[in-house]
């Protein structure tokens, strides 16, 4: 029983629930990371990092925290890792985290984050939480590499840096074949996003009123 | 002369080619969440242009006198100008801002409490906003001086507003439209957000 109900803690926000397409949370870093694959798979990995850790923590804490001051002693857990996270990227990833720039420290407002945790952590044990901070964060990749590889694909014609769309087929040489650049713009961002949550909810069968 | 056209210039630059939300994503979660009705958008789009007019220089100033390398050294204490502690830029910048809106709620309370009410339960909320924080952190990653970041932060606050207001009037048109089924809400407004942020684009380009 107590396995379940973590598996489904984990398995929940992989579709039917996910964070970005329909608890609409953490669409900022969603959007602005998503012009090359490289960026949107590190930035996953660190949002795996703090989110699972700041469940467990404000989980393991959650009967200390007075509820008064939840949310500045959240935030506070949440930065910490995220300083952690950053400096980690700069020492082992310094070109990714250059452009990265800012977002890796708008993980600490990122909705995603401080929302699984208020809405979870503070309420469920440790285990589940846990589990419930990885699901959301994997949720929340897998959106981001759908969104990524779109762009990508059709912007620049690589998938993670390898060419997929053949050199012979561009104007250049010859062929008929040019990039899409408005997909490496922010427009194109929205539009990839706002499609993907149509078909996703399509195939869920979950409408808004 | 030189000077104000600068200003202007970064201004123009900030509100519209470079909108904190249409070029950069920032702020997107209440930007959805609140644009469904235009009165509550334009509250939190003033809020927004209040609180980040003051955040902005307020941490550019603690990133100069406080975090910085070598910004120590006005303490006269010896071997200060080694001291480098921008590690701690994120939390400090979050705190700032979490306190610089419990400031501002307060004396807004206080001098004019019919602006407060209308602000009403937005402003700490704003504390989360990642367009505040993106700010501030945008500040530092373009080494602006403090006249350019207080330009830049206000000016920042007006794209959110105009963005925000923008999309509200739209959705309120939304109402009396038939949309599919899957494609209502969320999915729509994204669409939308992209459509404003293409005619954002043909700004591009423009200089004083």
């Amino acid at each position: 029983m107590a396995m379940k109900k973590a598996f489904d803690a984990f398995a929940g926000p992989l579709s039917r629930s996910n964070p970005i397409t329909t608890q609409v949370l953490g669409i900022c870093s969603a959007l602005a990371v998503t012009v090359k694959m490289d960026t949107a798979v590190v930035m996953t990995g660190a949002l795996i990092f703090v989110l699972a850790g700041s469940n467990i923590i404000v989980s393991v804490l959650r009967n200390l925290i007075p509820s008064r001051v939840r949310i500045i002693v959240m935030l506070t857990i949440i930065a910490t890792l995220v300083i952690v996270i950053d400096q980690v990227l700069k020492a082992f990833l310094y070109d990714i985290s250059k452009q990265l720039s800012i977002f890796v420290g708008l993980i600490i407002t990122n909705c995603i984050v401080l929302g699984r945790a208020e809405a979870f952590a503070l309420k469920n044990n440790v285990r589940e939480s846990a589990f419930d901070g990885f699901g959301n964060a994997v949720g929340y990749g897998f959106i981001l590499l759908l969104v990524s590889a779109a762009r990508e694909l059709f912007g620049s014609g690589t998938l993670l840096g390898y060419r997929i769309v053949p050199d012979f087929l561009y104007v250049e040489n010859g062929g008929w074949y040019v990039n899409n650049g408005l997909m490496l713009l922010a427009p194109g961002a929205f539009i990839i996003l706002g499609l993907l949550i149509w078909l996703q909810r399509t195939v869920n069968g979950y409408t808004e009123d | 002369m030189d000077a104000i056209s600068h200003y202007l210039n970064l201004a123009v630059e900030t509100i519209f080619i470079k909108n904190i939300l249409l070029a950069y994503f920032l702020g997107m979660c209440s930007f959805l969440a609140i644009s469904k009705k235009v009165e509550t958008s334009i509250g939190l789009g003033l809020a927004v242009v209040f609180v980040n007019g003051i955040t902005v220089p307020v941490n550019w100033m603690i990133k100069e006198f406080l975090l910085g390398k070598g910004a120590l050294v006005w303490t006269g204490i010896a071997g200060m100008e080694n001291v480098d502690l921008s590690f701690l830029t994120f939390i400090v910048f979050i705190a700032t801002i979490a306190a610089m809106v419990q400031l501002v709620e307060m004396t807004l309370d206080k001098v004019s409490p019919t602006l407060y009410q209308s602000l009403g339960i937005f402003l700490p909320l704003i504390a989360v906003n990642c367009a505040i924080l993106g700010s501030s952190l945008f500040m530092v990653e373009r080494e602006y001086d403090l006249i350019e970041s207080a330009v830049f932060g206000t000016s920042a606050g007006i794209g959110f507003f105009l963005a925000i207001v923008t999309l509200a009037t739209m959705r309120y048109k939304l109402k009396y439209s038939n949309v599919p089924k899957g494609l209502r809400g969320l999915g729509i407004a994204m669409l939308l957000t992209g459509l404003i942020s293409m005619a954002y684009m043909s700004f591009s380009g423009i200089n004083l």
